[in-house]
């Protein structure tokens, strides 16, 4: 039967088990991950089982490190994204966490837009550090995104969006992420989207500052190919600031239904 | 004229989508629109006329992200 060790596919004996596997294969192993899931106990293999050996502690050997980061993905998952391209508007509170969120789970490739420069402010949500105040958004997130994983391929574009240049910067891109700040870039952005691009699905975000019930944060079905994340009515003002955990559940909200998308299923 | 409008049914007195925008209260600038499920750009929206039972769908965007 055939096994997925470590990304390298083998041959082994009907049989085999996981503790005779990484007796072979590597006996210091002291995490095992059967078909996604962390598995202390001997058990069995089955034919396509993937299996991780990894020993805590240890970088992984080059060719081996992007299995090991996808060790814990349900198994089928990452050969589906890799060959997905997410455009991410806007690098803010909202498209930062999207990008961290599909870089983790090796979505193909990125491509991040902002005009901005990262200043203090940003840091209560923002995925930013302190030592990045002054570099472009996109700079700073690209940079971050390659020390997460280094297998994502991520393009930028540092620059203010406009109905021109919004089909050239996002054109090759399967889907598009709306993470801007302001509402009327927003129904700017979502209008040129869809005038250019109808058939492909575009995931918007409206409602989400403060620190009211995260479950009124949802994601909804608001036209063809497009869906909505938020409460629909919270918009940051004078007395209702931008904090990282609302924004991260909007955020997240937006990065799952991205990955649904590129997997086939509905995100709502 | 009755409208269906993101879902519900509701009297309103304007004539086309930037009227009915107006009378709803909302900024022009922070909405997308699809009326009977076609998409109205924004720079249409004051040629577009309503008729009685047209389905118009609104999404009101707030700042934030």
């Amino acid at each position: 039967m055939q096994i997925m060790v470590n990304e390298r596919t083998i041959e082994v004996p009907a049989g085999t088990t996981l503790f005779a596997l990484r007796a072979q294969y590597k006996p210091q192993a002291d995490l095992l991950i059967v078909n996604g899931f962390p598995t202390p106990k001997d058990q069995l293999l089955a034919d396509g089982d993937r299996v991780a050996l990894i020993r805590r502690g240890e970088v992984p050997a080059p060719e081996e490190m992007e299995a090991l980061l996808m060790a814990r993905h349900t198994p089928g998952v990452h050969e589906k994204i890799k060959g997905g391209t997410v455009g991410i508007a806007g690098c803010g509170g909202l498209g930062s966490a999207v990008a961290v969120a599909l870089a983790r789970i090796g979505v193909g490739r990125l491509l991040l837009a902002d005009f901005d420069l990262v200043e203090p402010s940003n840091l209560n949500r923002q995925q930013f550090f302190v030592d990045q105040i002054g570099m472009a958004k996109v700079d700073a997130l690209k940079a971050n995104l390659r020390r997460i994983n280094p297998f994502v391929k991520v393009a930028t574009y540092h620059g203010r969006l406009d109905r021109v240049n919004i089909p050239q910067v996002f054109g090759v891109a399967d889907l598009l992420v709306e993470a801007f700040d302001a509402a009327d870039q927003k129904a700017l952005l979502v209008e040129s989207w869809r005038q250019n691009f109808p058939d492909k699905p575009l995931i918007a975000a409206s409602g989400l500052a403060g620190f009211g019930p995260s479950n009124t944060i949802t994601t909804r079905r608001v036209g063809r190919n497009f869906w909505l994340v938020g409460d629909g009515d919270s918009s940051a003002g004078p007395g209702q600031g931008l904090m990282a955990p609302r924004v991260g559940v909007a955020a997240h909200h937006q990065a799952n239904a991205a990955l649904r998308l590129l997997l086939g299923e509905e995100p709502a | 004229m009755q409208l269906k409008i993101n879902g519900r049914a509701r009297d309103v007195t304007a004539g086309d989508v930037a009227g009915l925008l107006q009378e709803l209260g909302l900024d022009a600038s922070r909405v997308a629109i699809e009326l009977n499920h076609a998409i109205v750009l924004q720079a249409n929206f004051a040629q577009t006329p309503l008729a009685a039972g047209d389905s118009i769908e609104i999404v009101h965007f707030v700042g934030g992200g």
